[in-house]
């Protein structure tokens, strides 16, 4: 590419980018600006810069709620990071052009990115209070598995959140994987090395950057989640996105709406220090996977 | 011995994820009350007319977003790596940035802005077009990315011109047609995206399917086991046929939430 850009160009050359960066700065950008300025906000006063909404995200009930959500994403990164692994290791396994093979991965995808809403009501019918197999269980061994409501607690939660986590995982996970070539065995087992050498001393420093990537990326993903949460557990806010729903909705307590961008604003934080993470092991990654 | 822990591991994986799939399908046609088995529940997706309008509005929603995705996004992308290198850096980092900020910070900071598309536009539940090609924007980004960095674009459009045909033509008739894979799998992968997005409709307060869903899933169970078993079962055949139809090219589904 040329490098010096006469100036007098520059304008019609910057005019067909136009539409892309309009509905960039108007529905992606302006929100988010809007949220970071609103959240430092002062709404007592008439307008001025202070921290008494960010104040606000120290209060028992939205620690107790960042606490929760922490543990529900880490808990579910690292479930599904290392069963997403070795499913995806089970894929690689098998013939790239199978259709078993491709119908996994369809299924991944849709399970790990357009699920949301449905994978609730997909539970709700397996082990909710009338679920498929809650009655099975009940008939057989008269255990009552929906019992006490767990499914709509945190721990429910981490079950139903596995369910898109794994998933995930193989689809972010997989490219690594097939990026080990055969070749790179035979090497080391010609070298003498044995079956389980081979995996310890390449496999493992090869993958690692990529799976605690990967494991990241999850974390994001499930802090981040809301559409699944929120169609499972209707009442109470355990965890930060719920949170921010019934401080947008119920905007009849006082201050509510200042505490939506604060929320919005922790949430914003959280996902880009860990997807700023995620980046860097990537860059690694990428160094080898070619 | 491998093989055994090997098969044991997909019966596992097998059961933990199509067993939910079954539970559904059990679930949605099951009578609650009287036992048996009826198919009132699926009748309902087309019958139900809050449903079946809501069905309506998000296939349009999927239909405008996937035309508007395509219609900003491909001229765009084409010209950054012709005519303005100097701006393939931005664009492929706001075309990146919904991966990282999520949908829910995105409606948080919304209200102002949705305050003047509805003066403009009136209270459409259509008008969320703009927000879903957004939320589209790092799936299509990619998909276009691959399938553009696959063809000799600079030599394509530089034959063309020469040959006397326009901007339009040359986009249109020229390079369209080779990058048809990348189309394809950027129109699939919104369709999906828009059939299954909840947070953003829920909380503007629009009823599209998801919302439907959960709305009738209070009252009505089986009905919303049954539509969401069903967009499940349509994103899955897309993205299926999506993988028939590229095949060789590797990665199409290596998109990232």
């Amino acid at each position: 590419m040329p490098g010096g850009t006469p100036r007098r160009n520059r304008l019609t050359e910057a005019l067909p980018l136009l539409p892309f960066f309009a509905v960039v700065v108007v529905f992606l950008v302006i929100p988010t600006v809007t949220v970071i300025a609103n959240a430092f906000w002062d709404d007592t006063a008439d307008g001025s810069f202070s921290f008494s909404r960010i104040g606000a995200l120290f209060s028992p009930a939205a620690l107790g709620a960042l606490g929760s959500s922490v543990l529900l994403s880490a808990s579910t990164a690292i479930i599904g990071a290392v069963l997403g692994a070795v499913l995806a290791w089970l894929i690689v396994s098998s013939p790239p052009t199978s259709m078993v093979r491709r119908s996994v991965i369809s299924l991944c995808s849709v399970l790990a990115q357009f699920g949301g809403v449905a994978l609730a009501f997909a539970f709700l019918a397996t082990i909710g209070i009338n679920g498929v197999l809650t009655v099975w269980v009940q008939e057989a061994f008269g255990w009552n598995l929906s019992g006490s409501g767990w499914l709509y607690s945190l721990a429910g939660l981490v079950l139903v959140y596995t369910y898109f986590q794994i998933p995930l995982m193989v689809i972010v996970f997989l490219p690594a994987l097939e990026g080990l070539r055969a070749q790179w065995r035979e090497a080391a087992i010609s070298l003498g090395a044995s079956g389980w050498q081979y995996f310890r001393e390449v496999v493992v420093p090869l993958l690692t950057p990529a799976f605690l990537g990967s494991a990241l990326l999850l974390f994001a993903n499930a802090f981040a989640a809301y559409a699944t949460a929120a169609a499972l557990v209707s009442q109470g806010s355990p965890i930060v996105p719920l949170l921010i729903r019934s401080a947008l909705t119920s905007e009849v307590v006082l201050g509510q709406s200042g505490f939506a961008y604060a929320l919005a604003l922790e949430m914003i934080v959280v996902v880009a220090v860990v997807m700023a993470a995620y980046n860097v092991l990537v860059r690694r990654t990428a160094r080898w996977l070619r | 011995m491998k093989t055994a822990v090997r098969a044991a591991l997909w019966v596992l994986f097998g059961l933990f994820f199509l067993f939910p799939l079954y539970a559904m399908a059990d679930f949605s046609t099951q009578k609650l009350v009287e036992g048996g088995r009826t198919w009132q529940a699926w009748i309902n997706l087309v019958t139900d007319d809050a449903l079946y309008e809501a069905i309506v509005v998000s296939l349009l929603l999927a239909l405008f977003t996937v035309v508007a995705t395509l219609v900003i996004l491909v001229p765009t992308m084409i010209w950054v790596r012709l005519r303005a290198p100097w701006a393939r850096g931005a664009v492929e980092f706001f075309c990146l940035l919904p991966l990282t900020i999520p949908a829910l910070v995105i409606v948080v900071g919304l209200r102002n802005v949705y305050l003047w598309v509805a003066y403009f536009l009136g209270e459409s539940p259509l008008t969320l077009t703009f927000v879903y090609v957004v939320l589209v924007l790092p799936f299509a980004y990619r998909a276009l990315d691959a399938a553009l960095s696959s063809i000799d674009l600079q030599t394509l459009t530089e034959a063309a011109r020469s040959l006397g045909a326009g901007w339009g033509t040359t986009i249109l008739r020229v390079v369209v047609p080779n990058i048809w894979s990348g189309i394809l799998s950027a129109a699939f992968i919104s369709i999906a995206v828009v059939l299954g997005e909840y947070t953003i409709a829920s909380l503007s307060g629009f009823e599209t399917l998801q919302v439907q869903i959960v709305t009738i899933g209070k009252t009505d169970g089986p009905t919303s086991v049954a539509a969401s078993l069903a967009v499940l079962l349509f994103g899955f055949v897309l993205l299926l046929v999506l993988s028939l139809v590229t095949r060789g090219r590797r990665r199409v589904q290596g998109v990232t939430a």
